[in-house]
């Protein structure tokens, strides 16, 4: 009682300064509205239409309303937690200040919640938005009727956006499908379901397909769109594996980049590569520390950190160790395995041997829905697509830069590049550097996709050797052939074999590969490959 | 009439005939080379060759860098495989069919234009390794030098007079001696068919003179081709030369012959002009 | 005979180190079994049965590294899979251990060992099948290894993949074969391995006699290997393999099939590392999968290497001394024993290439100069 006081004299003061809607004012009256009371409301609010009808009705649905013990705002608190950031329903904006001690829940009933649901499904059809609507028709699918089949016919007539339209369309065929009395019709819109991706439309069929009380005409062109439609599921099944594969190689063609330089340029074996990439991925794990606040601007900071600080870990092993091995190459395997042990041992004592969680950007999260079969997660798009920038970077690099000019006339004829005055060993330090800061760049990549561990390296370089082998030493458009295929060889084989077998079976079949041509896939051929 | 292996009495199974195939010279021809064509990235190493080399004869093989010499060696001795054309060695044998090892076997020996002895044993133990013996696992298991094996080895270490240099590790030898010790290894062979690529670089006027002298007394029992560039060794030991150019046979002929010849005049000085 | 006498009599050639290491590997042998055995616990002379069996431990990973020195040393092939030969001579003989438990085991079936219970098996795989007759399991621990080395390296060599090619896909090898025997299926209990081990031809493992008569058949075949080797090194078939190793295509040149004595020389070796696993796996009680782990095969690599690759003796030593070394740092400061293997393998190439051995082989060249031969440079 005495806040309902309260709440009166700060509502006469503040009526008087501020003009306010209709809609304001009934949305006001909700914090206070008894459960019984809040239906008639708001059905009084749907009467008004408001485009924050629906952000409203959502959060009241899903039990994410509050209203701010203070003065009664209403909030909706963060869909994915229940609690903060809570965003104000009014203004749209974020409410900073709130948490869970100084809100209120709105509370609802289940017969509220029927009454909501049918109201939202009637606000998304007719929402602004045109993707809203098209959803709101696609969940209709499961629950047609005679009402709302007329409500469709009405919002097809005006409906302008063509893929709308198409939702439309198959939701009106699938009930004339299901319901309609002349065979003829039924049979002509099961035609024109076939096209549909729809779940609901691909169980709708497969119960036309068996039921025994339709008549033969329906039931055959039933089984026939089935057909039409599994058939493009499957395909996109198989654009989906091919997508995992891509991404996988991708990772692999990050991690298997440097390698591709040091070993097949330099003709350097270098098993601390893994731990290159595991060093960018802490570099991403201390940046975010550092920047908690950005946490989306924070990778930006994290690539050319991770590349300067792998690079400079390459360059300072290629000045320690390797120039001292040079032209033996197995005692600079056993070396740079040394190194690896004690790289790895260095971060379980300063980061500790658990994994560390790495946050992954905003737009990072989340998926690309092509159509209801397939849809490709953001993290693997993007990673595929950094593969393939750094990838051009790297051809522009050798190709075009006199670094890379002087990196190949060495990898050629040392002694000759020698003689013609190129610093060698400056070459041997930067190709070096070069190659682990973009194995480190590839940490960044990796710590989007897995946990940061010390392991985290060794369980890519056999993989990324296998690549850098299988594509032909010192040939990056080798490399990226073969970290492609093996990727997308490996993710084919895992639904048949079982993850464990499939990297088996890939191992073994790069073991017989390289007895059939040691080269690799690309070789380089003639007096040069001598 | 014809009669299935099985029941013919005379059949010679594979297994079982002897591995040393004497080589058929019964035409007088121990090496026959028929358009052979051998060509790396486009680039036409050997070009429709064709050589035929006489049993017992002393032949050189000159040309510019790139005319294809080694890599006819390389080809006979089955290092490098061709892309089309005969390699037969006597009437028989086809060397396109063999392994290095093989060919070795048969009695080609071969001498690489860089002397690659084995630097970590002994000069002895070299010439043991390249001694006429057989070769398989199990015999060199059990090998045991008899007192011939010895004799042989020395007498070839005083033709190639490092007798002083016997327990020596073949590493500490000079260049010269390497040399030296590479044809040893040839001799002690006893190939019937020796390939011997710049035997003369980075060796004294005297020992050139010597390995001369060397080539020549081998010519006659065995059959002798050498790759040089020293032209006046050429002119010293040559009867027969062959010019290469461009992976082809350009002259074939007498020292004179070949100097005299319009195609080798205008090749070299064409192009030196 | 006349043959063999001649082979065994190649091993006692002037100069090699045979009988002075064949001698003390026996003496010190027989010492430590008699400490154990015959002086009471009381003295301070008794050598405890835990020493006994770390001995032991030590002895099966020596005949490891001379395994991987055979063949790496003497030959130059870098194998990084040699732990896998070694687990596998070890599951052949964890195989026979595991029948030999017949009903005693937690769940008390007669024929099949516990992990096949619980995982609801109702009968053996055939691979299980003869494990419980010794000669059969003994006959396993050889040709198990042996036939893989076969393949592999007939696959290998014939297609000539050397150096680092081959150093690669023999870890590849052994990576593959750790993610199979990981897995439950293949019957060779997944994760946990096999282990609970309870007696072997009927003795109780436990006993300290059984443990000192474990110790000492590790010493004697250890020196036994060790005299054969050696004669087989310095035999005619020894020294094709050093050529080998220094310039391969010469020796196919001279018309040795190079590629036959790499396989043969892959296979020997092979066979010694999974005698070495059988060895190891009684006296440890356990087999895993984690032996095919890459990093153990890499890890024994660097005990040749410290030791000295090239000489027999030199790979025992080195195997001994890191081992022991490993025991000790693990013991104070579990986590900086990474730091000191990692280092052991950056100081080792850069300072030591010849091990040990070499570094006492240069000493004593500089102080007693006069006596050397001259050595090529290396």
């Amino acid at each position: 009682m005495k806040r309902l006081c309260l709440w009166a004299t700060l509502w006469l003061l503040t009526s008087t300064a501020l003009a306010e809607s209709l809609f304001e004012q009934r949305l006001g009256e909700l914090t206070e509205a008894s459960l019984a009371e809040t239906q008639s409301l708001l059905e009084a609010l749907e009467a008004e239409g408001d485009p924050r009808l629906l952000p409203l009705f959502d959060a009241l649905f899903n039990g994410n309303l509050y209203y701010r013990d203070a003065d009664q705002t209403l909030v909706a608190a963060d869909p994915n937690t229940g609690d903060a950031p809570y965003i104000g329903i009014l203004s749209g904006e974020v409410i900073a200040s709130l948490n869970e001690d100084n809100v209120t829940k709105v509370r609802v009933n289940n017969r509220l919640r029927r009454y909501l649901n049918d109201a939202l499904a009637r606000l998304k059809l007719t929402a602004p938005d045109p993707a809203i609507r098209e959803a709101a028709v696609n969940e209709l699918l499961t629950q047609l009727n005679a009402d709302t089949i007329a409500q469709l016919d009405v919002l097809r007539a005006d409906e302008q956006n063509a893929k709308v339209q198409q939702a439309l369309d198959t939701a009106l065929n699938l009930y004339t499908a299901q319901s309609s009395d002349q065979v003829g019709a039924r049979v002509q819109a099961i035609g024109e379901l076939s096209s549909s991706l729809q779940n609901a439309v691909r169980n709708a069929l497969a119960r036309l397909a068996e039921d025994e009380d339709a008549p033969e005409a329906v039931q055959n062109a039933a089984a026939e769109s089935l057909n039409s439609i599994e058939q493009k599921f499957t395909f996109y099944g198989y654009v989906d594996q091919l997508f995992f594969g891509l991404s996988l190689g991708s990772v692999l063609l990050l991690a298997a980049f440097g390698l591709a330089i040091t070993f097949g340029v330099m003709g350097v074996i270098n098993m601390a590569h893994g731990e290159m990439l595991m060093l960018g991925a802490y570099t991403t794990f201390v940046v975010q520390q550092l920047m908690p606040n950005a946490i989306n601007q924070s990778i930006w900071v994290a690539i050319p950190m991770a590349f300067l600080v792998a690079g400079s870990v390459g360059v300072l092993i290629e000045r320690c160790v390797i120039r001292f091995l040079h032209g033996r190459p197995l005692e600079t395997l056993l070396a740079t395995f040394g190194i690896s042990l004690i790289l790895q041992q260095l971060v379980r004592t300063i980061f500790s041997p658990l994994n560390r969680r790495v946050v992954a950007p905003d737009w990072l999260s989340g998926s690309w829905q092509i159509n209801p079969a397939l849809s490709l997660t953001f993290n693997r798009l993007y990673i595929l697509i950094f593969a393939l920038i750094v990838f051009a970077l790297l051809v522009l690099i050798m190709k075009k830069t006199a670094l890379g000019l002087q990196v190949r006339a060495v990898s050629q004829n040392r002694a000759m590049a020698k003689a013609m005055g190129i610093k060698t060993d400056w070459v041997d330090a930067l190709t070096f550097g070069l190659g682990s800061g973009i194995a480190g760049v590839g940490g960044v990549a990796l710590s989007q996709l897995t946990n940061v561990g010390p392991n985290l390296g060794q369980s890519y370089i056999i993989d990324s050797f296998m690549v850098v082998v299988f594509g032909g030493v010192g040939n990056l458009y080798g490399t990226l052939v073969a970290a492609f295929s093996l990727g997308v060889a490996n993710k084919f084989l895992e639904p048949i074999t079982g993850t464990v077998l499939a990297t088996t079976l890939v191992l073994v079949f790069i073991i017989l590969f390289i007895q059939k041509r040691p080269k690799g896939l690309f070789p380089q051929r003639g007096r040069a490959a001598e | 009439m014809t009669t299935s292996p099985i029941l013919d009495r005379d059949h010679v199974w594979p297994f079982l005939a002897p591995s040393h195939v004497p080589v058929d010279v019964s035409h007088q021809v121990i090496l026959y080379v028929e358009s052979l064509s051998v060509s790396f990235d486009g680039f036409k190493a050997l070009n429709d060759l064709n050589l035929y080399v006489n049993d017992g004869e002393l032949r050189c093989l000159i040309g510019a860098n790139g005319a294809g010499k080694t890599t006819l060696m390389d080809v006979i001795t089955g290092k490098t495989a061709c892309d089309s054309g005969r390699a037969f060695f006597g009437q028989t044998i086809d060397l396109l069919k063999h392994s290095e090892a093989e060919v070795a076997q048969l009695g080609i020996g071969r001498k690489f234009q860089k002397p690659t002895v084995f630097e970590a044993q002994t000069v002895f133990d070299n010439l043991e390794l390249a001694m006429k013996s057989r070769k398989g696992l199990w015999p060199t298991l059990m090998a045991r030098l008899s007192s011939s094996d010895i004799d042989r080895i020395d007498s070839v270490l005083t033709t190639i007079g490092l007798s002083g240099q016997r327990l020596m590790l073949a590493g500490s030898l000079s260049h010269g001696q390497k040399q030296w010790l590479e044809i040893g290894m040839l001799l002690v062979a006893d190939p019937r068919l020796l390939l011997i690529d710049e035997p003369v670089a980075g060796m004294t006027a005297e020992e050139t003179d010597r390995t001369a002298e060397l080539l020549t007394s081998l010519a006659g029992e065995r059959t002798v081709i050498v790759v040089e560039h020293d032209m006046a060794f050429v002119r010293s030991i040559a009867r027969t030369v062959t010019v290469l150019h461009q992976g082809s046979v350009l002259a074939e002929g007498t020292m004179d012959q070949i100097q005299n010849h319009p195609d080798v005049i205008e090749v070299y000085l064409g192009e030196e002009a | 005979m006349n043959a063999v006498m001649h082979f065994l009599s190649l091993g006692r050639a002037p100069g090699s180190k045979t009988l002075p290491f064949v001698a003390i590997l026996f003496g010190v042998t027989l010492l430590a079994s008699l400490g154990n055995l015959l002086i009471p616990e009381t003295s301070a002379l008794h050598v405890s049965t835990y020493t006994i069996t770390l001995l032991g431990k030590y002895l099966s990973y020596a005949l490891l590294a001379l395994s991987v020195d055979v063949i790496w040393g003497y030959c130059g092939i870098l194998s990084l899979g040699h732990g896998a030969f070694f687990a596998l001579g070890g599951y052949a003989m964890g195989m026979y251990l595991m029948r030999q438990i017949g009903d005693r085991g937690v769940y008390g079936n007669p024929i099949l060992p516990d992990f096949m219970v619980f995982l609801n098996w109702d009968e053996l795989p055939w691979f299980w099948l003869g494990m419980d007759q010794f000669w059969f399991a003994m006959l396993m621990v050889v040709f198990v290894p042996g036939l893989l080395a076969f393949v592999f390296g007939w696959l290998a060599f014939h297609s000539r993949v050397t150096g680092v090619y081959l150093s690669i896909i023999t870890q590849a090898l052994t990576y593959a074969l750790m993610l199979a025997f990981f897995r439950n299926e293949m019957g060779f209990g997944g994760n946990n391995g096999l282990t609970d081990f309870k007696d072997l031809l009927g003795f109780d493992l436990q006993s300290d006699t059984t443990r000192v008569a474990l110790f000492a058949i590790t010493a004697v075949i250890l020196g036994g290997v060790y005299v054969l080797s050696q004669a087989i090194l310095k035999s005619r078939f020894g020294k094709v393999v050093e050529a080998i190793r220094d310039g391969e295509n010469r020796v196919r040149f001279l018309g040795y099939r190079t590629e036959r004595y790499k396989v043969g020389l892959f296979v020997y070796s092979a066979v010694i590392a999974g005698i070495a696993g059988a060895l190891y796996v009684p006296q440890v009680g356990i087999i895993n999968p984690g032996e095919f782990a890459p990093l153990k095969s890499i890890e024994l690599v660097v005990w040749v290497a410290v030791g000295g690759r090239g000489t027999l003796y030199g790979a025992v030593v080195g195997a001994l001394l890191v081992n022991y070394a490993k025991t000790r740092f693990t013991a104070i400061l579990p986590d900086g024993w990474l730091f000191i293997l990692g280092g052991l393998f950056v100081l080792v190439t850069l300072f030591l290439p010849k091990g040990l051995v070499g570094l006492v082989g240069q000493l004593r060249s500089r102080f007693k100069p006069s006596k050397t031969t001259e050595e090529p440079a290396a």
